[in-house]
């Protein structure tokens, strides 16, 4: 019983936090639905999408004989059509997908990478952790999004050389930020009295170093997300997202380049929001984060 | 030794290898990725084997890899990026040829970002919390999740096609193109010295919409930073003495704690430069700027491998050295730091 009390009292005392956490709940808000809306309406296999019949109320990536091509939004085509006979409102309902796999595929992937290799590397020390810590500060210092659309063009487009990719922009950001955590709190007394009642190396790093990193990483991890998602519309926009025809948001809006002397607006404007909503969700999201972890801007 | 020689040294000592070793990961990087240079070169299919075996021997690509990595590094010192087998142009003189318009872009691209970013972080901390604080935290972090083609898109849409304000894109008007002169390539700086108040006004209508939208990201990381800065700095106690003894809050926000705030918010301006790259590569190919992010894009679909080669070292090189400078920087702004 004392076990459930302690955990409904944490939770409680969690809940209550989130009171007043304007930016925090707005975030999660937007973030949940698009998510929602991914797994609704995303791909069910092979050309079908949706889970449910009527939603999206189009096939994303079908031309349909009946629709008229590139008309502006009307009642039966919300977003307008694009040049293929596609319905817009289904190609965005459905395009959500993409992004978020490859935004939260990639910065897992990071996470894991960077800050196993943070770990070892501030624990272990000596040449190979200044060899390594100058090797990541090289990719840290590089501008990101050249990198990442430079690896992509050489490993190809699609799914997984965008996670690839995405992924190895950021093991920089875990790296930096585990080996700093790691070289501050590996001189704590508590990590001292680890060692002197005879833990091995291995233990002391997973059992009393790791733990404490956790709540660095997972503040920068929400703010890497809403990036990552910028930098996936940004490789598809180029051309390096899924093949066609399946809805990919940056890329639809370099399909709708090609009419924007027509001036064609739905094309682009449609795919654009929604790609700035989901990215400001997680911003959001990040920012209601760092203001829970840090109880100095929390006053604020 | 003084001690800025001393700092500039030691930064350099550091510098040198990460270049380094950046230019060695995208080298080794481009030769084990799939994607054959002389076969994207002579146009893919139906090429005799001979040809082939040619141009490798042209190019170098027929030596051990060792070999090349040597050529290339002892190049790269020299200056000599190889050439562009796009262009057939050296990529050196490709690149020196387009840093000015980059240049022109990111400057009024941080400029914008500095006129908007810094004064609304300053409003935003000194009205902490009121309402007005929490619309700009928002915008900024709005202004961070835009995704800048999409913006450069946009404005496109609003401003030269449907309102015609503004031309569409590139740096210059075609009927301009034969009594331009070009200088020093900065189209402003060019204009100016012209003496042509026609051309000028068209230089700048080129520059509004790519340069906004390019600063708009930047804006919301300043912004953020001044608030943050702001913050630390009207918690101060010498901010309290100022205002007890009877200073203007004007006099007290703008002398007394931006002074302060500044220090790290130049911090960031080099912690932006790279941003800024990354931005300039979307905004240049949405607004066909002839700049080095442009020509990087289509050295990728070109596979133009010296090139992209050339311009990635080239960029690290940049970003390096802006680096430093703003750190060298400090010592002008902050007197306290000595090194």
């Amino acid at each position: 019983m004392g076990r459930g009390l302690t955990a409904w009292l944490v939770r409680k005392s969690l809940f209550r936090r989130f009171r007043g956490q304007t930016l925090l709940k707005v975030g999660l808000l937007i973030v949940l639905s698009f998510i929602a809306m991914a797994v609704i309406c995303g791909p069910r296999g092979g050309e079908e999408y949706g889970r449910f019949a009527g939603i999206p109320p189009y096939n994303p990536a079908k031309s349909y004989a009946s629709l008229p091509r590139l008309s502006p939004p009307t009642a039966k085509n919300w977003m307008g059509t694009d040049h293929l006979q596609r319905d817009v409102f289904s190609r965005v309902l459905a395009g959500g997908w993409a992004p978020l796999v490859v935004a939260f595929a990639s910065i897992a992937l990071a996470m894991s990478v960077g800050s196993l290799a943070g770990w070892i590397s501030g624990y272990i020390g000596g040449w190979p952790d200044r060899a390594l810590s100058l090797t990541m500060d090289a990719i840290y210092s590089f501008p990101s999004m050249i990198l990442a659309i430079a690896l992509v063009a050489v490993m190809g487009s699609g799914l997984v050389p965008m996670i690839a990719s995405i992924a190895f922009v950021y093991v920089p950001t875990y790296f930096r930020i585990t080996r700093a955590e790691v070289l501050r709190v590996r001189e704590y007394t508590f990590v001292e009295a680890a060692r002197a009642t005879g833990a091995s190396g291995t233990r002391i790093l997973l059992r009393h170093i790791a733990p404490n990193t956790v709540n660095a990483i997972m503040a920068v991890s929400s703010f890497n997300i809403a990036d990552a998602i910028l930098t996936e519309a940004a490789l598809a926009f180029l051309g390096y997202g899924l093949p066609p025809p399946a809805p990919d948001w940056g890329f639809d809006i370099q399909n709708g380049q090609r009419y924007l002397q027509s001036g064609y607006w739905w094309l682009i404007t449609f795919p654009g929001l929604a790609i700035l909503f989901l990215s400001l969700g997680f911003g959001l999201v990040g920012e209601g984060i760092s203001d829970l972890v840090n109880p100095k801007r929390r006053k604020r | 030794m003084s001690g800025v020689t001393r700092y500039i040294a030691q930064r350099l000592a550091l510098t040198v290898p990460m270049v380094f070793i950046l230019v060695s990961v995208v080298f080794l990087v481009l030769r084990i990725m799939p994607g054959d240079p002389v076969l994207a070169m002579l146009g893919g299919r139906n090429v005799s084997p001979e040809l082939i075996a040619q141009k490798r021997h042209e190019m170098g690509l027929d030596k051990p890899l060792h070999i090349q990595y040597t050529e290339y590094l002892s190049g790269l010192i020299r200056g000599d990026l190889g050439r562009s087998t796009r262009t057939g142009k050296p990529v050196a003189e490709e690149l020196v040829s387009r840093l000015p318009a980059t240049l022109e872009l990111a400057i009024w691209g941080m400029l914008f970002a500095a006129i908007f970013g810094i004064p609304t972080g300053i409003i935003a901390a000194v009205r902490a919390d009121k309402p007005s604080d929490h619309l700009i935290r928002v915008l900024h972090i709005g202004s961070f999740a835009l995704p800048i083609f999409w913006v450069g898109l946009m404005f496109q849409v609003i401003f030269a096609v449907k309102l015609g304000w503004l031309p569409v894109a590139s740096r210059l008007s075609g009927r301009f193109a034969f009594s331009f002169q070009r200088v020093t390539g900065f189209y402003l700086l060019d204009a100016l010295i012209l003496g042509d108040k026609e051309i000028l006004v068209d230089v700048v209508k080129h520059l509004v919409l790519p340069g906004v939208t390019l600063g708009l990201a930047q804006m919301g990381f300043l912004g953020r930073v001044t608030r943050a800065a702001m913050l630390e700095v009207l918690d101060t106690e010498y901010v309290t003495t100022a205002r007890s003894k009877g200073l203007g809050e004007r006099l007290v926000i703008l002398r007394h704690a931006l002074r302060n705030a500044l220090i790290p918010i130049i911090t960031v301006f080099g912690l932006q430069f790279a941003m800024l790259m990354g931005g300039a590569v979307l905004t240049e190919t949405v607004f066909s700027w002839p700049g080095i992010a442009g020509f990087l894009i289509q050295s990728l679909y070109y596979r133009d491998w010296w090139a992209l080669q050339g311009t990635i070292a080239f960029i690290g090189v940049f970003v390096a050295t802006v680096n430093l400078v703003v750190d060298l920087l400090y010592s002008v702004i902050d007197p306290r730091v000595r090194y």
